[in-house]
């Protein structure tokens, strides 16, 4: 019994390496077809770079410069609204959510149904007005755009936090009080470290959000002057016919790799964070 | 009922506790609820009542009544865009969770090399929509090629291409999910079913099953808003081409989705305007009810624990 078992077990495991293989066919896809030059690209992208459509790092070079946008720069400007959005959100939201949990007013009750409200809204039900507010309110820099994303992001996190926060007992944050802490006090020095799982939860979750927004930053930045990730490989290829494939698939793959290399290493909190999400949200 | 609530009330706030937060509302409260008010309250006031206007800056708008929905509804455009969806929901819905779920059920029978394949299934839900839609869109056109046609050559291309980079993007997620609720179902269970002489697949369906249809829920209601508000897939892969010329002549962009056709409504002519409000006023009537509807039908049928 116990034999037939393992026997199964091992076929399983050579039947699942298999499908990991195909499974990871299109990221290897990408990474061959950088390699070549935007001909071989077309006619067979299937193909292995031969002595004659091989570019070295040609491609990456490239991608760096064309389209009329230096490709550093919208790196650097998706960093930031990232960095900057995700530090914003979790120090606002999870103070906004421990004054609901605490305060019994109807103002609490109030946001926290907006919040719940606010998650089954889609975004084009207010992509128009939200990008005129913003542009009226000169939020329209990466510095400032984290303030749209506090707005438009709030209600998931809020959520999340305040499910949380729930299930910590009073008793602790009454002795701090006992003891003299004021509110402010009570919330850094008592409440925050408690937080420590959720916030990187819900940090996980907003980063992946963030990273890969393409309508919001597009709609609300000055595109002249800024353009994120998402925004760059879309411009490359939007304009038809003159796209140089190899150079677009090198830039693809500068945009993904700094990813995967951040998931391989934080990955039992990204899948924490993802499956937690899913339950709360 | 009213008792229990009372007596939760009491475990998570007390007087002093929220008097001092009370009196901190505005470090606490005031940077989240101000950037609430700019980043949705107003912008979504806003989008309802310029839905009733004519308009191409907020500021020169024309109340104008129901014109605007009228003409939304007689959009063959905004119809197809509809039903397209739809259909488009229901496939990959079906498709995401029962392969999900399976490979899900098969990591959690103890087999070797399991975290591996979790973290490699997961992986490409870690990259864009746009990014997806051009790697995707280079796959199927050199798969294409060699049948001598393309991508944008045939609907049923765009709609089969935009499935199969669903499928890929969010099977790992749900896996995820599925995976989180098998672990919760206690040994003992399946122990017993086991003895009671139970075979697996009874063991799957009469215990296990029942026992994970709140990730079912999830995972369902997840797929199901997923599908609904997809944008920049849909973008990326075939921005709603191909285009089929009506009867009476008027042109549909037949693999465009929902959250396209309004955003194209909205952009691509300046006069159109109120008409794309309203169809996102319908858009977000339409999300708000499935998803209602979806999480209440999955509520009733999930085990009382």
């Amino acid at each position: 019994m116990k034999e037939k078992r393992s026997v199964g077990s091992t076929l399983l495991t050579v039947l699942f390496t298999i499908f990991s293989i195909v499974w990871l066919i299109p990221i290897f896809e990408v990474l061959i077809n950088s390699f070549k030059n935007n001909g071989a690209v077309n006619t067979d992208p299937f193909a292995l770079p031969n002595a004659e459509s091989f570019m070295g790092l040609g491609n990456y070079i490239k991608g760096m410069t064309f389209g009329n946008y230096p490709f550093l720069n919208s790196v650097f400007y998706s960093v930031i609204i990232t960095v900057l959005s995700t530090a914003l959100i979790l120090l606002c939201t999870s103070m906004a959510a421990w004054y609901i949990v605490r305060v019994d007013s109807a103002f609490s009750k109030f946001m926290y149904m907006l919040c719940a409200f606010s998650m089954i809204v889609p975004f084009q039900m207010v992509m128009f007005t939200l990008s005129s507010t913003a542009d009226k309110l000169k939020l329209n820099t990466p510095w400032t755009i984290p303030i749209i994303y506090l707005g438009f992001g709030a209600g998931l996190a809020v959520f999340m936090f305040t499910g949380f926060i729930k299930g910590i007992p009073l008793e602790i944050e009454e002795a701090a009080a006992i003891d003299g802490c004021g509110a402010l006090t009570t919330y850094f020095r008592v409440v925050f470290p408690m937080l420590k799982s959720i916030l990187i939860s819900v940090g996980v979750l907003e980063v992946m959000w963030l990273w890969n927004d393409y309508l919001l930053p597009y709609l609300v930045l000055d595109r002249t002057k800024y353009m994120t990730i998402p925004i760059h490989v879309q411009y490359l290829k939007g304009s038809y016919g003159t796209v140089d494939l190899g150079a677009t698939m090198a830039v693809i793959m500068i945009s993904i790799i700094p990813v995967i290399i951040v998931y391989l290493f934080c990955q039992k909190y990204i899948i924490k964070g993802v499956a937690a999400g899913a339950v709360k949200g | 009922m009213k008792k229990k609530k009372s007596l939760s009330k009491t475990a998570v706030n007390s007087r002093l506790i929220s008097r001092p937060i009370r009196r901190c509302f505005p470090i606490f409260m005031l940077p989240t609820f101000i950037a609430f008010c700019i980043g949705f309250i107003w912008p979504f006031i806003q989008g309802m009542y310029l839905s009733f206007c004519k308009f191409t800056l907020p500021q020169d708008a024309q109340f104008v009544g129901f014109s605007n929905y009228i003409r939304a509804f007689s959009d063959a455009g905004f119809r197809h865009s509809f039903v397209y969806t739809a259909v488009f929901a229901v496939v990959s819905i079906v498709l995401i969770n029962v392969l999900s779920f399976f490979i899900a059920y098969l990591l959690t029978q103890n087999i070797k090399g399991s975290n591996i394949f979790r973290t490699v299934f997961f992986m490409p839900n870690l990259i864009g929509g746009i990014v997806l839609g051009y790697i995707w869109s280079m796959i199927f056109d050199g798969i294409l090629g060699r049948y001598g046609t393309y991508l944008l050559a045939k609907t049923e291309y765009g709609f089969w291409g935009l499935v199969i980079l669903m499928c890929w993007q969010q099977i790992g997620y749900m896996m995820i999910v599925y995976i989180a609720g098998l672990q919760s179902v206690s040994e003992d269970m399946i122990e017993a079913a086991k003895i009671d002489g139970a075979s697996k697949i009874q063991t799957l369906f009469r215990v296990i099953i029942p026992n994970v249809m709140s990730s079912i829920t999830i995972c369902v209601f997840l797929t199901l808003t997923n599908s609904f508000k997809l944008f920049d897939q849909n973008l990326a892969l075939t921005g709603g081409m191909p285009v089929a010329v009506q009867a009476d002549g008027s042109m549909i962009n037949t693999t465009e989705m929902l959250a396209l056709n309004i955003y194209k409504t909205f952009y691509a002519n300046s006069n159109s305007r109120g008409v794309a409000q309203s169809k996102a006023v319908l858009f977000f009537i339409l999300v708000a009810i499935l998803a209602l509807a979806q999480l209440k039908f999955t509520r009733n049928k999930e085990v009382q624990a």
